[in-house]
């Protein structure tokens, strides 16, 4: 019972970091209709710079935190400005390589300019472990839960209350419709690229706080993981996200603790083409009928 | 018939005077190992990318998992040529190779092709592609992570040029048929298709399959050249990248398809000078081929000789 609870608990942590990365996939796909292969490297950047700012400035956990979400946020829109906007009207193909370039680009950037080895993410707040019967949780676990939890809510209402909010939902639905009842397409779509990347940077410096450890190379695994929640919990819809990103954090932990750690981006992998087998749109996807 | 019969005469004196060709830049030391080492690993990356191209250029079906088949063939000639150490072994390990590939393709298409497309089959095929990776990373006669070493060298340029001419033969002349121009009924309406009474499902299939056996086919030809392998050449920056030269060449152009692995090895091999700042530029370059040129370098554009006969004509198909 003890191990159980206790799994729950780091399942609940990484799960919370995947559905915050999971949320700018689906928003981003919802709008353009895009595998935004750079998502996973905006949150290398957001660790990236969270790591700078707290061992050169000096930057408290509040701040380092929404400063990487400020600075993701900035670089998702210059990406989607200068290399994705030039090709709206592309094959959507020619548009995903677009964004594995872009993606390469961010990796060997990063490789080139701090060196491809790993770092170790300083310490910004000293971990300190409660006890509840047995099950311990550390206060980054709850940090990570709290702070996931309140940006998911933040974003909800976002989408849901404010007017670019609702311009973001027409668009997603349809854009020349949008467009045709004066909504600003191309501000709506830069929108929500800095959503989701502020988003991407959060799960960044957390996990720099979660693992202790940063490399050039730690979005492209999440990234595609994330993705993969993403399509899980129906792709466009934010609670499908953070279920999505909840079940692979449950399943990687859960292999975890049974012993077949080996197998389980294996396990990940297997339930995607299942889930998709039964419900093509995911759990919480609108089916769309094909026109005729 | 017999007009084709003139042009398949040229293309066969093409090949070996191709074949000659290289045969006497080696002789005369034009050609050292270095470059060597280049045209072999272009030629294989023109069977595995003309393969791919048949499934996203000719048939319409997105698939990101290439690198899987890729490292079925690796490993089924890894393990065959240590215990079988000659020409026999390798050929054998070959056949066995596209016949698992086959295999595992039609069981992973008979499950998401009837029911997936576009994005999520793409997403699908990958995670495919990653879980064969994962069990070969897992299993004893593979050699787990580190991957296995020592692979007799049974194949040499030589091999790889024969190989990358059939491959192109048969896929060319695949399209070209009756049951390749189902294929591409198929990528232009899938519905029309259907209502024109061809079985939509089998034909995806069809492609995803002869895809993923030619990718079998390179996967061997690499480990028997390279000798070394681990499960880490076949992620998904491997899949990635042979998509790289399909839509740079020009979704649904053969010709493009291998122009664009040719101009994409020897970019890799000049900027091998470059270091650390190589990736940055292959990433530049293609972003910015990208935004000018999104269609690829050709479109779909084919070279073919019947052309050059008649020119301005345009060929139908």
């Amino acid at each position: 019972m003890q191990t159980i609870l206790q799994q729950i608990i780091n399942a609940l942590s990484l799960g919370s970091i995947y559905a915050l990365l999971a949320l700018g996939y689906s928003m981003v796909y919802g709008i353009i209709k895009l595998i935004n292969f750079a998502h996973g490297d905006i949150y290398m950047l957001g660790a990236f710079f969270a790591y700078f700012a707290i061992n050169a400035w000096h930057f408290n956990f509040l701040l380092a935190l929404l400063s990487a979400m400020v600075i993701s946020a900035i670089s998702g829109v210059v990406i989607e400005y200068l290399a994705y906007r030039p090709l709206r009207k592309s094959p959507r193909i020619a548009v995903l390589i677009t964004a594995i370039g872009v993606s390469f680009l961010l990796e060997n950037g990063m490789s080139y300019f701090v060196g491809s080895n790993a770092r170790s993410f300083p310490q910004v707040i000293e971990q300190v472990n409660y006890e509840f019967a047995g099950v311990q949780i550390s206060n980054i676990q709850l940090l990570i839960l709290a702070t996931a939890l309140t940006l998911m809510v933040l974003l909800q209402m976002i989408i849901k209350k404010t007017k670019m909010g609702r311009a973001m939902r027409a668009v997603s639905v349809d854009p020349e419709a949008a467009e045709l009842v004066g909504v600003n397409v191309n501000h709506t779509i830069s929108f929500t690229f800095a959503l989701g990347s502020a988003l991407a940077g959060a799960a960044g410096v957390l996990i720099g706080m979660y693992y202790n450890q940063i490399d050039p190379l730690m979005g492209m695994t999440p990234g595609i993981k994330a993705f993969v929640a993403a399509v899980l919990g129906g792709i466009g819809s934010v609670p499908g996200a953070a279920l999505g990103g909840f079940l692979i954090g449950t399943l990687e932990t859960f292999f975890q603790s049974i012993g077949l750690s080996a197998y389980k981006d294996a396990v990940v992998y297997l339930t995607l083409i299942v889930i998709l087998l039964f419900l093509p749109a995911g759990i919480f996807g609108k089916n769309t009928k094909e026109k005729v | 018939m017999k007009k084709n019969w003139k042009y398949s005469l040229c293309w066969l004196v093409l090949l070996i005077a191709g074949f000659y060709l290289i045969n006497t830049l080696i002789m005369f030391g034009v050609i050292d190992d270095f470059i060597e080492n280049m045209l072999v690993t272009i030629g294989i990356n023109i069977i595995l990318a003309t393969g791919l191209n048949l499934i996203i250029g000719f048939s319409g079906q997105f698939s990101l998992g290439h690198a899987g088949f890729m490292a079925i063939g690796a490993y089924t000639t890894a393990v065959i040529t240590q215990h079988i150490t000659s020409e026999l072994g390798f050929i054998l390990s070959v056949l066995v190779g596209m016949v698992l590939a086959s295999v595992i393709a039609a069981v992973i298409g008979t499950a998401t092709f009837t029911r997936l497309k576009g994005d999520y089959l793409a997403i699908a095929t990958l995670g495919a592609a990653e879980i064969i990776r994962n069990v070969i990373n897992n299993l004893k006669i593979t050699g787990g992570s580190a991957g296995m070493f020592n692979i007799p060298q049974l194949c040499s340029w030589p091999t790889v040029y024969l190989l990358v001419c059939l491959t192109t033969i048969v896929l060319t002349n695949f399209i070209r048929s009756l049951d390749g121009r189902a294929i591409k009924a198929v990528r232009e309406d899938e519905l029309a298709a259907e209502a024109m009474g061809i079985n939509t499902t089998k034909w995806k299939l069809a492609a995803f399959v002869i895809g993923g056996a030619t990718a079998a086919i390179a996967g061997s030809l690499s480990a028997s050249y390279v000798q070394t392998i681990s499960p880490s050449n076949f992620g998904i920056m491997e899949s990635i990248s042979i998509l790289v030269i399909v839509v740079l060449g020009g979704v649904g152009s053969m010709t493009g398809t291998i122009l664009a692995a040719i101009v994409l090895g020897v970019l890799d091999t000049i900027l091998q000078n470059f270091g650390a700042l190589r990736m940055v530029i292959y990433a530049i370059v293609l972003i910015v081929m990208m935004i000018f040129k999104p269609s690829g370098l050709l479109g779909n554009w084919e070279f073919s000789l019947k052309n050059i006969g008649h020119f301005g004509r345009q060929e139908r198909g």
